[in-house]
């Protein structure tokens, strides 16, 4: 036999087999959903199982004597802490209250922060001489452990809203601030030369051009900084407070009572995760812009 | 006749970071007539682009003159139009806005611009891309925006910096005609930078040859070959080759010196 003939059965077997090629496509769509449904419902159980082997080993060692519930509390108590609060209220009031005047005071610092971050970033950012100037400044600010400027705050600002406001904006500030200030300094060259050459002054280059730019940075920083500005109310309400999260998990450690403290961060925790989504959409509808990135990495 | 572009004795130094001074233009000479499509050839690195930068007003001349329809260029000018070898579209901004950028910039109201801008992007070819970001078009498409959003504000002068370097060679070529024919119902002198001989000589009436850096005018030579042109053909005839190789001859040296040049740099 020669070469050619074997070269010759050799294609017409591929042919052959390449013959049912649309068939194979539809069922790699299929197969691909399928293993997609099949992994998220395995991370959905594999998180369930985390949740009640945490869970559960806490209550089983805290019945067994191995974990002191005085100290650490135990997960029915805690649970038990919740009803009570929700159903006849807590010292300082109703629970949702409580909530509500946290959740204030973080929404409130959160955006404060974030505009005088934005502003002072972008303004810094644009001018040389003011961020010479005033670099070593922020530097030396950022420093510094800034919830110290919570008890600061309770004494001039007083003990209700303003402190907490205060306290949770100085907190957003510095991230938010030190990516619109970055954001601005990493401008792509050519969009601000392609920008003035189609005739963009001033002002509408940093309103089109540098903070749409910087947006992405800004964007991304809010996620840190809501969690800070979380800490700041709270913090803010530890040094003296009369309604909040905060101050419930004060009274509570005043009281020794471990369970009040674990339910208050469990709320924390909750609101958290709330604001969490809503920035995550926020970010989706301010940078649609970009091409949209693998969710899956995002926690 | 006033020039549409004139450089004199144009020389550009820059500060490298480490101090040292850097000279990428020495004593160029250059004139474009209104109406010409010129193309600047040269080796990499040799100041083509510093070139387009003296021009737009985007960079001052550290010496010699450099004059726009014969009044000194002393700032970004009205009526330039530049498209960059880089994207440099908007990336937030939609095709609609990317093009009605310019007129708004330059005080239109927000209604007229959008009109003459969906009147731009169909002369483009990108009707119904409108709502699109950037991202999700092709580089081809992007490239088409970058146009429209230039010739929108009616540049008397469009310069282009290797504009269609980063596309394939069909898109490219496609993006050519399509430039010719945009070009001749205008009456902009272009000034079009490129390194690839082909491109200059089958677009342009005259060819400039940059030396390699500190960049000067070598030679500029008169391409005489008629238009209407298609890009696609125009290389088989044989006026074509003729020209072609009376420019190599002139750039080849160059493209010598500076390949030998980055050889030795990389071997330091």
């Amino acid at each position: 036999m020669n070469v050619r003939s074997a070269a010759a059965r050799l294609s017409a077997g591929m042919i052959a087999r390449s013959e049912p090629a649309v068939r194979p496509s539809v069922d790699l769509v299929a197969k691909r959903r399928r293993d997609a449904q099949r992994r998220q419902l395995n991370v959905a159980g594999l998180r369930l199982l985390v949740a009640v082997v945490f869970l559960g080993g806490w209550e089983i060692g805290a019945r067994l004597g191995w974990i002191d519930p005085f100290f650490w509390s135990q997960p029915s108590a805690i649970y038990a802490k919740f009803v009570y609060w929700i159903t006849q209220g807590t010292e300082l009031g109703p629970l949702w209250e409580q909530a509500l005047v946290t959740m204030e005071e973080t929404v409130g610092g959160f955006i404060v922060g974030s505009i005088l971050g934005v502003i002072v970033g972008v303004a810094l950012g644009r001018s040389r001489l003011l961020s010479d100037v005033l670099g070593p400044y922020i530097k030396a600010a950022n420093a510094i452990p800034r919830v110290v400027v919570g008890a600061l705050f309770a004494i001039s600002l007083g003990l209700d809203i303003k402190s907490k406001i205060a306290t949770a904006a100085v907190l957003v500030f510095f991230v938010v601030f030190f990516n619109a200030f970055q954001g601005v300094r990493e401008v792509d060259r050519t969009l601000i030369a392609n920008a003035r050459i189609l005739g963009a002054g001033d002002r509408q280059l940093t309103t089109e051009i540098l903070i749409p730019s910087a947006l992405s940075w800004i964007v991304a920083s809010l996620h840190t900084s809501f969690g800070l500005a979380l800490v700041g109310a709270v913090v803010g309400e530890l040094f003296g407070a009369t309604q909040g999260i905060g101050e419930l998990i004060y009274n509570a450690k005043n009281q020794f009572d471990a369970a009040g403290v674990f339910a208050g961060m469990g709320l924390l925790a909750a609101m958290a995760l709330v604001a969490e989504a809503l920035i995550t959409a926020l970010e989706d509808r301010l940078i649609k812009w970009r091409p949209p990135v693998a969710t899956e990495t995002r926690i | 006749m006033t020039p549409a572009i004139e450089l004199r004795h144009a020389t550009k130094r820059f500060l490298t970071p480490s101090g040292t001074v850097f000279t990428a233009l020495q004593n160029l000479d250059m004139t474009v007539q209104p109406g010409e499509f010129c193309a600047v050839v040269g080796p990499t690195g040799c100041g083509k682009s510093t070139t387009l930068a003296l021009i737009s007003g985007l960079e001052p001349p550290s010496e010699g003159e450099v004059e726009v329809f014969g009044k000194p260029v002393t700032g970004i000018g009205e009526g330039i139009g530049y498209v960059f070898q880089s994207d440099a579209v908007f990336p937030w901004k939609t095709v609609l806005e990317n093009v009605a950028a310019g007129p708004r910039y330059r005080g239109s109201s927000n209604h007229e611009a959008r009109d003459r801008a969906r009147d731009w992007i169909s002369r483009v070819g990108l009707s119904g891309f409108e709502d699109r970001y950037p991202y999700q078009l092709s580089g081809g498409m992007r490239k088409r925006v970058a146009l429209a959003q230039s010739l929108i504000n009616g540049p008397r002068i469009l310069l282009m910096d290797e504009p269609f370097s980063a596309l394939d060679v069909q898109t490219r070529s496609l993006m050519e005609n399509e430039l010719l024919g945009l070009w001749a119902a205008t009456s902009a002198s272009v000034v079009f930078v490129t390194h690839d001989l082909e491109e200059a000589i089958s677009l342009s009436d005259r060819v400039f040859v940059i030396t390699a850096g500190p960049g000067t005018v070598k030679s500029n030579y008169k391409v005489d070959l008629p238009r209407p042109r298609n890009v696609a053909e125009i290389r088989f005839e044989p006026r074509f080759g003729e020209i072609y190789q009376e420019i190599w001859n002139d750039l080849r040296d160059e493209v010598l010196v500076s390949y030998e040049r980055q050889k030795r740099s990389g071997a330091a």
